[in-house]
């Protein structure tokens, strides 16, 4: 396809010149985007709507315990979960990285495992499985430490393959330069690679994080206590008492109020992460 | 005095079917500078790190100060302890300021308390003129300075041997100098050091010998004046005039005797 006859530099004679072709394309967009607003807004109940949703006297019912009690144990089993799933991922990383054959198989059977089952299979099978294969096996800490563990069990597989990943992105050099300086290869691990790969996969660990905060939800499959529910569990049962839906939109508001500004520390990490490439 | 600081010994190593050494023997007495100058691709680095075992060698031995490391048994941080190395990309840790590269080393390596692993520290960033530089982060600093950092973090352990591995090769031309100077220095001062290198002044001037390597073998060793200044064989020759004047290279038809790995 040669261009380079006179021909076709010019400007054709008939039709739209490219500029008027792209700024009828984006009018276009404009007019489409607005439509589809219009139409919804105008198809929906509002009324109905309010009432089902927005019931002001039922979200005040709902206080303290969304706070006290739905909060507080959605952010407690996230974060007991994430601390056990970093722990255990970690030494699944390390191992998939081991220069032992078996270490590195069963890591990587792990992950395999862990990442292609649904969350849900893995808090039944903790939950009912375990106990019933293993009645003297007591999860410490009582529904805490399931939910710890299978929500751990889950992140584990995720967070050792981006540590894996983080450990692999330290350049070589620097696992030769602290060899060099007389370090023993456990030692340049800790003091040497490990600061620099979390650095690495701190915006990716947050995501994680943020997953976790959903997948917490899960929880009641495990049946909990009236003190022990979290916010889905507690905005579910709500919403049938009441025979309202007010509670499911506040447990969901609660979500994104710790959500939304992980995702945007998480942003801000990536882009001041761009700006300090080497 | 007359145990040779470094001894190596019909030195092979391989990756794979690449044959990269092909029998090295090689003295050097304490307080020697030694140049080992090549083609790329000729062993010369691969040498470099067999002496301080980042490298395997496949047959052979190295004594370091009558230690023999290729020894299985031998406690190889304890060796590497002894030999200070500077990399061509300098390898300084990022997530660490000047000072922390040179006393992190010191304190998790050798023990030393807080106190004295920053009276090193300051002594040793004093010694390749970078005082000022001790709270700042290598990225903040250009090539040259991050390459006097490196050399003195390897001195900060205390070595008595010192292995560099084309240490300005990565640098501007015009930060050279400044690393050549930190060297020179050093070799004054007695220590005993091993470089790879291309900068033929450096070695003419600082290096009391000059090994040639080509195809993983020494083809040539001597005084500077013997090898950069007369040199007897063919292929020191060719390197050098190559080397010297770059520009005047001809187009080379292909040669089934052409050996060595890839550029290290």
């Amino acid at each position: 396809m040669a261009i380079d006859t006179d021909a076709e530099l010019q400007p054709r004679k008939s039709g739209l010149t490219p500029r008027q072709r792209r700024r009828l394309s984006r009018g276009a967009q404009y007019v489409v985007f607005v439509a589809a607003v219009v139409a919804l807004a105008a198809g929906a109940d509002w009324g109905r709507l309010k009432n089902q949703f927005a019931q002001a006297h039922i979200a005040r019912q709902l206080f303290p315990d969304l706070i006290t009690v739905a909060l507080k144990n959605t952010v407690l089993f996230t974060l007991s979960g994430f601390v056990v799933g970093l722990a255990l991922g970690m030494v699944i990383a390390l191992m998939r990285l081991s220069s032992v054959g078996p270490y590195r198989w069963l890591a990587g059977i792990y992950i395999e495992i862990f990442r292609g089952l649904p969350a849900l299979l893995i808090f039944i099978f903790v939950g009912t499985g375990v106990p019933l294969a293993f009645p003297s096996i007591e999860y410490p800490g009582g529904i805490y430490g399931k939910v710890a563990v299978a929500l751990g069990l889950v992140s584990a597989a995720y967070m050792a393959e981006t540590i894996r990943a983080g450990i692999q992105a330290v350049p070589k050099g620097q696992m030769e330069a602290a060899r060099s300086l007389g370090f023993s290869p456990a030692r340049a691990m800790v003091s040497i690679i490990l600061p620099q790969a979390f650095r690495i996969i701190l915006p990716p660990l947050t995501n994680e994080l943020v997953l976790l905060f959903k997948d917490s939800s899960l929880v009641l499959f495990l049946g909990v206590t009236l003190e022990q529910r979290e916010l889905s569990k507690f905005g579910n049962d709500l919403a049938s008492t009441t025979a309202n839906s007010t509670p499911i939109l506040v447990a969901g508001l609660c979500y994104l109020l710790i959500t939304v500004p992980l995702s945007l520390v998480v942003r801000r990490m990536e882009s001041k992460a761009k700006r300090e490439i080497r | 005095m007359t145990r040779p600081e470094i001894r190596v010994r019909d030195l092979h190593k391989s990756f794979g079917d690449n044959q990269v050494l092909k029998g090295i023997d090689l003295e050097m007495e304490r307080g020697e500078v030694v140049c080992v100058i090549g083609p790329s691709g000729s062993g010369k680095s691969t040498l470099l790190r067999c002496v301080n075992l980042l490298e395997e060698p496949t047959k052979g031995q190295v004594f370091v100060g009558g230690t023999e490391i290729t020894d299985p048994d031998v406690d190889i941080d304890a060796v590497r302890r002894r030999i200070g190395m500077v990399f061509q990309q300098f390898n300084l840790f990022p997530h660490l300021s000047v000072t922390e590269n040179l006393t992190l080393p010191q304190r998790r390596v050798l023990g030393r308390d807080k106190a004295s692993a920053a009276r090193t520290a300051a002594e040793n960033l004093a010694r390749v003129g970078l005082s000022e530089k001790a709270e700042a982060y290598p990225a903040s600093l250009s090539g040259g300075q991050q390459q006097r950092v490196a050399i003195a973090r390897a001195l900060a352990m205390g070595p008595q041997v010192m292995l560099f591995d084309e240490p300005t090769s990565a640098l501007d031309p015009e930060l050279v100098g400044d690393v050549l100077a930190v060297m020179r220095r050093l070799a004054r001062e007695g220590m005993t050091m091993m470089v790879v290198t291309h900068e033929m002044t450096f070695a003419r001037e600082v290096a009391d010998r000059v090994v040639f390597m080509d195809g993983g073998v020494i083809v040539e060793d001597g005084t500077p004046d013997q090898v950069i200044g007369a040199p007897r064989h063919e292929r020191t020759r060719h390197f050098l005039s190559r080397l010297l004047d770059p520009a005047m290279a001809e187009v080379e038809e292909e040669t089934s005797d052409q050996v060595g790995g890839p550029a290290q």
